[in-house]
């Protein structure tokens, strides 16, 4: 029987050290600075202790006390409201993306030049910047659609949307200009309208990379803190960054071990989506776009 | 960049479906606009209701045009386009616009509103009772959060709130000389008086539209009484005159009423004050003191944190960029571990573990040292630094990784036959290489720092602060944070400077861009 030759290359004793071994040693100090912290927040959801002062020994104790608590808490109601806020703003910017897409890349009209431009320059400034404007806005009108004011989610949710055209639409122009024109033009000869067009033929063949871009979105809003500080003002109301925020600032009082833990809950969906994400991160689909 | 490329005409647009009604689509749609008019013409109902004109018209424009759009033939991009288009005008371009305007005004606390509210708070808060006047029994309502007096006049009851004279009541219930109970309203028993204490005392509910009549307040919750201002305005003139005959003139750029002893009347008015808010960042000394340090060390923070997070991601990779080193999936697996880590629960935690007394890095790690990581100047500045490049390290070693592997291997091999060593062959074939790629997302990724206002308002809040300064702001904090303490945590909300300040921020992200579009270009050049 013909076995493959098994060519030996692995270096050995001193020589392996100077060129590979030290590298392991390097490796292992930056995943300990890494983990610390996660291991940290994680000892100090299980330790009963309550306070800062009890969480500086790592599982010194370990109890599941605290993530019963939280359950009593306005914990849950902070994390329904991050989920759905976050949810509908990642439907409704993919949406309201993809369409504006579709017209700027299957449609010729004037002003689309003007327009496209126009978009690469309002995607410079990020929304945020415009806080203090914002929050006047919505002062005034909480005057006249009060779901829309200042101190509802759905005021945020439109806050949210808006930035949507900005950043987005960019992306998913470059890829419905991808799909063949061919396909509509063949579509449209079997007596498709262009809504047909767009749900039927486009929306399909890009839907695996619009669940990337609203994943993206999602976790973009999911932590998405000045702005939601400056909407919501009652506790009842909160997401989760705002609240969390509000339990950790307080030093001395702070329910330290419960925000650990609300920590800990709170991160387990973002950590989830990041794995799968990864690589179109890498793979420049944000080109640039660092994590808020 | 893609938009020059012009892909072939189609022929003249085949009309819309937009009005057959054979199809089920064309229903859908209908349910759709209908609950857009609907929400279009409340809109306008309710901005005419308070008289916001502005909304109005906005209002009115915008759903006349969606109607045509969705019911017309043609205009078949504006389909597509208009529902992005409506939320980027209102939550981007107007609010830009908006700081613009709101840049050259005296907006904020004491210049809250336009000139005739101003007129009417002040008299209403330097009211006097009027002598011989009845007292009224009266129950206080609360509706959502507005306060109401509600009393008996002859028999009936009527209501009022502070921006609603005294209308009759027909449906309340009396008892007496007391109201107790309006449909709709919600009474407040004497413990919820006692907790609201402060907004019972300041409400004030006209007797009439007319001020001159004046109107009722309390000062204990249970009786009201009239009362009228004991300044007194004349319109002709503009001015206020006091009991004692001082005047106060209406001062059109301050939005103020001032006395000629240079004291004024609270609240003024919005007023637009030209560059004012600019020049007072640089001239007011006890002002341009912290702006100038916090100008400093927003540029130090967004370079260093470039820099320091692109060095260890890219030195990470470099070394990890070996075939020999075994393992390298999981090393790579965990060291991404920040990065899926939400940024605002990091800067929480980071700053749960510097805390001096009770944070694990003093007391384990460092075994019980008191050092005062966030609490002073240098050190929580080093602190930032630090906690940002664990936040931001594992974007760049994942970049520079991926940028590393597109490099021809034959570039590094041709540049050892040439005699290069690794340091040469690391600094004149793969970093120019690698600054091609990586270059935009550098800019990119300072100008995300130069605003990440989470992770400084999280770890510091900005602290520790400057002591004497007009605003509350401190050493470590940024531009952006500084705007929004001006704005909402000074005590005296100032909407007019912190948009000043804001239009600072959106110069230098402008600027910062273009560079980026232009170094991109640049770069492509070289190669």
């Amino acid at each position: 029987m013909a076995r493959p030759v098994k060519t030996e290359t692995r270096l050995k004793g001193a020589r392996w050290w100077k060129e590979v071994g030290w590298k392991h040693i390097v490796g292992i100090i930056v995943i300990a600075f890494c983990a610390f912290p996660l291991l940290y927040v994680l000892s100090a959801s299980l330790s009963p202790g309550g306070t800062l002062t009890g969480s500086a020994k790592l599982f010194s104790e370990v109890s599941t006390k605290n993530y019963v608590d939280l359950m009593g808490t306005n914990f849950p109601t902070w994390m329904l409201h991050s989920l759905v806020v976050s949810t509908a703003t990642a439907l409704g910017t993919v949406l309201m993306a993809s369409c504006a897409a579709y017209a700027f890349s299957r449609f010729r009209f004037a002003g689309r030049q003007g327009g496209l431009s126009a978009l690469l320059i309002i995607q410079m400034f990020p929304q945020m910047l415009a806080f203090v404007a914002i929050f006047l806005l919505l002062l005034t009108l909480r005057d006249i659609f009060p779901f829309l004011g200042l101190g509802e989610l759905m005021g945020l949710i439109a806050v949210y949307l808006g930035g949507a055209l900005g950043a987005n639409t960019f992306l998913i122009y470059g890829f419905f200009n991808t799909i063949p024109r061919e396909l509509d033009e063949a579509a449209k000869i079997d007596g498709a309208t262009h809504a047909q067009i767009f749900w039927g033929v486009i929306m399909r063949l890009v839907t695996p990379i619009l669940a990337v871009v609203g994943l993206l979105s999602f976790v973009g809003s999911y932590g998405e803190f000045i702005l939601a500080k400056i909407v919501l003002a009652r506790p009842e109301n909160y997401t989760l960054a705002v609240g969390l925020y509000v339990w950790a600032s307080d030093e001395r009082n702070a329910p330290w071990s419960l925000f650990a833990a609300g920590a800990v809950l709170a991160a387990i969906p973002i950590i989830i989506l990041f794995m799968y994400l990864q690589k179109y991160i890498v793979g420049g689909l944000t080109a640039g776009g660092v994590k808020g | 960049m893609t938009i020059t490329e012009e892909p072939p005409r189609t022929k003249p647009q085949q009309l819309s479906h937009a009005r057959d009604i054979s199809r089920p689509g064309f229903y859908v749609k209908l349910v759709l606009m209908a609950l857009v008019n609907a929400f279009g013409i409340y809109g306008i109902l309710a901005s005419w209701a308070s008289k916001d004109f502005y909304i109005l018209a906005f209002l009115a424009v915008t759903l006349a045009i969606a109607d045509y759009v969705y019911f017309s033939k043609r205009a078949i991009p504006a389909k597509y386009l208009m529902p992005g288009l409506v939320f980027l005008a209102v939550y981007q371009i107007y609010v830009m616009g908006n700081t613009a305007y709101v840049a050259f005004t005296n907006y904020g606390d004491g210049h809250n509103d336009a000139k005739q509210p101003a007129i009417t708070q002040i008299l209403k808060t330097s009211d006097r009772r009027v002598e011989g006047t009845n007292t009224f029994p009266v129950s206080i309502l609360e509706k959502g959060d507005v306060l109401s007096f509600a009393i008996v006049q002859d028999g009936t009851a009527r209501v009022g709130d502070q921006e609603n004279p005294l209308k009759n009541a027909p449906d309340a219930v009396i008892d007496g000389e007391r109201v107790t109970e309006v449909p709709g309203y919600d009474l407040l028993k004497l413990a919820d008086i006692q907790s609201r204490q402060k907004d019972v005392l300041a409400l004030r509910v006209s007797l009439s539209d007319n001020p001159d009549d004046g109107w009722l307040r309390t000062d204990n919750g249970t009786l009201s009484y009239v009362a009228k201002s004991a300044l007194v305005y004349n319109e002709a003139a503009d001015t206020f005159t006091s009991p004692e005959g001082k005047v106060y003139t209406a001062d059109a750029k301050q939005g103020l009423f001032v006395a000629a002893d240079g004291t004024s009347l609270t609240p003024g008015w919005r007023v637009l004050v030209g560059v004012d808010n600019f020049t007072r960042m640089f001239t007011d000394s006890r002002l341009s003191g912290p702006f100038f340090k916090i100008l400093v060390w927003t540029f130090v923070f967004a370079i260093a944190s470039v820099l320091t997070t692109f060095a260890l991601g890219l030195g990470l990779a470099t070394i990890f960029n070996d075939a020999r080193v075994k393992g390298r999936v999981v090393y790579r697996a965990l060291f991404i571990l920040p990065y899926a880590f939400p940024g605002f629960l990091a800067a929480l935690v980071w700053k749960g573990m510097l805390n001096q007394q009770f944070g694990i890095i003093n007391q384990s790690l460092l075994g019980g040292a008191s050092i005062n990581w966030l609490g002073d100047g240098t050190l929580a500045k080093l602190s930032i630094l630090g906690v940002n490049l664990w936040l931001g390290f594992p974007y760049m070693f994942l970049v520079c990784t991926g940028a590393l592997q597109s490099i021809p291997g034959e570039l590094n091999e041709a540049a050892i036959m040439d005699g290069a060593g690794p340091f040469k062959r690391f600094r004149s074939v793969t970093l120019p290489l690698l600054l091609v790629s990586v270059a935009p997302l550098l800019i990119a990724s300072f100008a995300f720092n130069f605003n990440n206002f989470s992770l400084i308002y999280m770890l510091t809040g900005g602290g520790p602060n400057f002591p004497g300064s007009p605003v509350l702001v401190g050493e470590t904090d940024i531009l952006i944070s500084m705007v929004y303490s001006v704005a909402f945590e000074s005590g005296v909300k100032q909407y007019g400077l912190a948009s000043a300040m804001s239009i600072i921020i959106f110069v230098v992200v402008g600027f910062i861009s273009w560079l980026g579009f232009r170094q991109t270009r640049k770069l492509e050049e070289v190669m």
